[in-house]
């Protein structure tokens, strides 16, 4: 059975199951799975594929129910429209929180959740319009065309739709340019920085978007239970809500599914039975949970989705993009344009210099090599280009204009490209998916056109850039399998197609032939050859002497963080100095 | 507020800022070794001072049974490491033996001493005996076999400690609610400001702490050992220096100065099962003030917390936690604009 019809069987038994002779008990059970899924789904977006998390969400269920129960009860608005109010008020609320917490490190945003959580908790039970900790009594149930949502069973149709409508909304936004970048932000903010992904931007969003998620299990949870309180959105449950992600497989959509239904099982038996063994009433399944959530953490931490997708037949991505019309290029410089100048630019860690007032410059359509002994400053003359650092002194300058203190996206966007010393990629990913991220700045759809499937079109354009750079660079053969599955060497051609997705005027390469086959390193040769005769500018960091010799028009050696010779491969081959350098002198 | 009030609010105020500033210290030092962000740290908090109110009733508190149950999976976590690696069974079982004698002995003293009901201090010291060895044990279970994770796991990892451990004070301690006698019932009237004996002994041991570390980090090898963990795990574990062994000491200390802060709390306010955590993320919020990594900035911070806490319960008793949660935003707020932008690589 195919992945499809399982998916279609699994959507016709979960329409079908309050027409089956199903007691009460369980309707309301998948009840309560359907609200915890809505919010967990946030969750796998938010800590599964972006590496954040979030301990607060059962505050923004809170938030969403506060908001329904208060407007249809003190003002009689229309659940229909309170539904926005809540969204609304979330939307605010999430905003600030990332817009404060997500420019520093990652684990601040998971604390700032926690003292938002605990604060709305005391807030919600202190007011006095919102009824104090007995909170609203008798919402009012949704009507849908003039019939009252008021039995499990018809809630549960609405309920469920939204559920399965957040699941493939979750899918399709994975599956899109904001799904890449958003994947991309897990593994830290350089790589996808230096592919033009404006990264606290994505941060929010996915924050936002997991918040909205919540309040809307809000609005559903207050129609549904018919009143409110503050303990469903304590930190308890948020963390409870972690909790389902974690165990259900916090990288997976159905993940949530999974993590939601086990856990409400479970809750319901241990709220049984734990009291009985104990011998009196209290919260004793947070042990198990507690217990549970390390055991997972240290023995499966792709949780239970990940046994069953393992068991699953393997999804492989139809290749539709055949006719896809190819993207715009850029408009390259004439030959011979100076395309990048470095002006007496300079490094300096408290006392170190790692980049001493070095100069050079690139031509348009000509291949610089950069060399020097380990520790020269290569690298770091590559970052302060790629604005990966700030420079300390001095400028760079791409086509006359000054870049050094642009952040590292706008150099991309400027057609600067390149690859890492040490690969930096989504290693869950597929290498197409990766090499398309190459390509992030060459699409505009953003997240509603990810779940509207407006962007399918520009989609196919990207994947076939991806597809093209992939077979130019000999890869083709690999384009499906997972990136974190290739050999080293494989992982530098890959990243030198993504940068050449994005249809770079000046190619940074940091050791692209570490790690290649003599077969490889010469096809690589070809390429680059290729490339400069298309007009490309490359400035080129290796330790491959024959490569380097054989392949660039210039060389520029550092060393000790100065510029010690610029000159032709053959002047720098004859220089006592550079021999000196590499080798040392003799005394 | 006049003059007398405004000193009654910031006596009291300090003197909960000094329980913070150890637990914030607690929080930095567990952050700064181990990368664990410490949620359970209140939980220590909790268990030392009901641990003390089971000792006043002559009873056997239940912390003995956790002791002893974490030391027996801990000493069988680590026999089944060492059989995988080839050890042989005579002497693993002999290894986790010798780890089992600490922790039964001071279960057998409690045993034993606990329906004697001896004085107050004999008590108390009681009572670090167990709460303080439960740290390095949780972080041999929880956390050594994800040394390595990134801090979001351990951050997970940590919620997770706090929900068990909060479970089983439930079990041991019951839903009710102590407080536990003062160590020194003296009061100095100073007009309508009383300093009272059991202040003094908090300031005092708050002090005599943050003077006792500073000695610890500052001149002793295990210490020193510490703080390069902290600079970089991977070069201090080229010099020989065990990031496990780091993070149990570590732990070990967490585990000691939150019971010693519950001992000195429990005696100025009831404490119930799950009264540790929002104690534990007071020093939290002041450990964001030195963006967990600063000690001085910290227990500043702490005693921030604590003056606004007590100036907050005076002037909208009801909303004080919401004040006091809430102040973390704008200190983020000012940390991000201070520090700009850093991120870490994972």
């Amino acid at each position: 059975m195919t992945r499809q019809r399982m998916l279609i069987a699994f959507v016709l038994l979960v329409g079908a199951l309050p027409l089956l002779p199903v007691p009460e008990f369980w309707i309301t059970q998948a009840n309560y799975i359907g609200l915890y899924t809505l919010v967990v789904i946030g969750l796998v977006l938010l800590t599964g594929v972006a590496g954040l998390t979030s301990f607060g969400q059962a505050a923004f269920v809170g938030l969403g129910a506060y908001t329904a129960a208060y407007l249809t009860l003190a003002h009689g608005v229309s659940p229909w429209l309170t539904v926005f109010a809540g969204l609304a008020l979330t939307a605010v609320v999430a905003l600030v929180l990332g817009w404060i917490t997500l420019r520093m490190s990652g684990h601040y945003l998971p604390l700032a959740t926690i003292a938002w959580g605990l604060s709305l908790y005391y807030l919600l039970g202190n007011i006095d319009a919102l009824g104090k900790y007995d909170g609203l009594l008798g919402v009012p149930p949704i009507r849908f065309f003039g019939l009252a949502l008021n039995t499990g069973r018809s809630f549960y149709a609405l309920l469920w739709a939204l559920v399965l409508l957040a699941t493939l909304g979750a899918t399709r936004l994975l599956d899109s340019r904001t799904g890449r970048a958003l994947r991309a932000v897990k593994g830290g903010t350089t790589m996808a920085e230096a592919m033009g992904v404006d990264t606290l931007h994505v941060k929010i969003t996915v924050f936002v978007l997991a918040a909205l998620l919540a309040s809307v299990s809000g609005w559903l949870f207050a129609h549904f239970q018919r009143t409110v309180n503050p303990s469903p959105f304590g930190l308890r449950m948020g963390i409870e809500y972690l909790f389902m992600a974690v165990l259900g497989g916090v990288g997976h959509v159905w993940g949530a599914l999974v993590g939601a239904g086990v856990v409400r099982v479970l809750d319901d038996q241990l709220q049984v039975w734990l009291p009985r063994l104990m011998g009196a009433s209290g919260n004793y399944e947070i042990i198990v949970f507690g217990i549970v959530l390390v055991l997972v953490l240290q023995f499966a931490r792709d949780g239970i989705w990940a046994f069953v997708e393992a068991r699953l037949p393997p999804v492989r991505r139809a290749v539709d993009w055949g006719g896809a019309t190819p993207l715009t290029q850029r408009p390259k410089p004439a030959r011979g344009d100076v395309v990048l100048e470095v002006d007496k630019v300079r490094k300096t860690f408290g006392g170190l210099i790692a980049v001493n007032d070095v100069s050079f410059e690139v031509r348009a359509g000509e291949i610089v090599g950069l060399i020097g002994p380990n520790g020269a400053g290569k690298s770091t003359t590559f970052n302060l280009v790629t604005g990966v650092l700030p420079a300390s002194g001095g400028q760079v300058r791409l086509a006359g204009i000054r870049v050094d203190t642009l952040p590292s996206r706008e150099i991309a966007r400027r057609g600067v490209a390149r690859t890492f010393q040490h690969v930096k990629m989504v290693p869950a990913m597929t290498v197409l998916e990766n090499v398309a991220l190459g390509a992030h700045l060459r699409g505009r759809e953003g997240v509603l056109g990810a779940l509207l499937h407006r962007d399918r079109e520009e989609e196919r354009r990207l994947l076939r850039e991806a597809d093209m750079q992939l077979r130019r660079i000999g890869m083709a053969e690999h384009m499906h399998e997972l990136a974190g599955n290739l050999a080293l060497g494989q992982q530098r051609l890959m990243e030198i197609a993504r940068a050449l997705s994005a249809d770079p005027t000046l190619l940074l390469l940091d050791e692209p032939a570490a790690g290649l086959r003599h077969g490889e390193k010469l096809a690589l040769g070809e390429v680059l050859r290729q490339l400069r005769g298309e007009g490309l500018s490359i400035l080129l960091v290796e330790h491959d002497m024959d490569l380097v010799m054989d392949l660039t028009d210039r060389i520029v050696v550092m060393e000790f963080g100065t510029l010690l010779l610029e000159g032709t491969p053959q002047q720098v081959q004859a220089s006592p100095a550079v021999r000196a350098a590499y080798l040392g002198t003799e005394h | 507020m006049d003059f007398s009030i405004a000193g009654i609010l910031a006596l009291d105020g300090i003197t909960n800022g000094a329980i913070y500033a150890l637990l914030a210290l607690a929080t930095v030092l567990v952050f700064a070794v181990t990368r664990v962000i410490f949620i359970p740290q209140g939980e220590f908090v909790a268990y030392g001072a009901l641990t003390l109110a089971m000792l006043q009733q002559g009873l056997v508190p239940g912390t003995v049974w956790l002791l002893l149950a974490l030391a027996l999976l801990a000493a069988l976590a680590e026999a089944v490491g060492e059989l995988r690696r080839g050890v042989t069974v005579g002497k693993v079982a002999g290894a986790a033996l010798r780890s089992l004698v600490a922790p039964a002995l001071i279960a057998l003293l409690a045993w034993w001493a606990a329906p004697l009901k001896p004085p107050l201090v004999l008590q108390a010291l009681l009572t670090l005996a167990l709460v303080a060895p439960l740290g390095p044990l949780i972080y041999r279970l929880a956390y050594a076999r994800l040394a390595d994770a990134s801090v979001l796991v351990l951050l997970i990892v940590s919620v997770g400690v706090h929900f068990a451990l909060t479970g089983l004070a439930l079990v041991f301690f019951g839903a009710e609610g102590f407080r536990n006698p003062v160590f020194w019932d003296a009061r100095f009237q100073h007009g309508a400001v009383s300093l009272t004996g059991q202040a003094l002994i908090i300031f005092g041991v708050s002090i005599a702490l943050m003077i006792a570390l500073f000695l610890f980090f500052g001149h002793t090898l295990r210490g020193k050992a510490l703080r390069a963990t902290a600079v970089n795990r991977l070069g201090a574990r080229l010099m020989g220096i065990s990031a496990t062994g780091a993070g149990r000491l570590s732990f070990g200390l967490a585990a000691f100065i939150g019971a010693l802060s519950g001992l000195l709390i429990g005696a100025t306010t009831t404490m119930f099962y799950d009264s540790g955590f929002l104690i534990g993320l007071k020093g939290f919020v002041a450990a964001i003030f030195g963006g967990l990594a600063s000690y001085p900035a910290a227990a500043l911070g702490a005693v921030f917390v604590g003056l606004l806490e007590s100036v907050g319960s005076f002037w909208a008793s009801a909303f004080k936690e919401v004040i006091v949660f809430t102040l973390i935003l704008p200190v983020l707020l000012w940390r991000s604009f201070q520090h700009g932008h850093h991120d870490d690589e994972e």
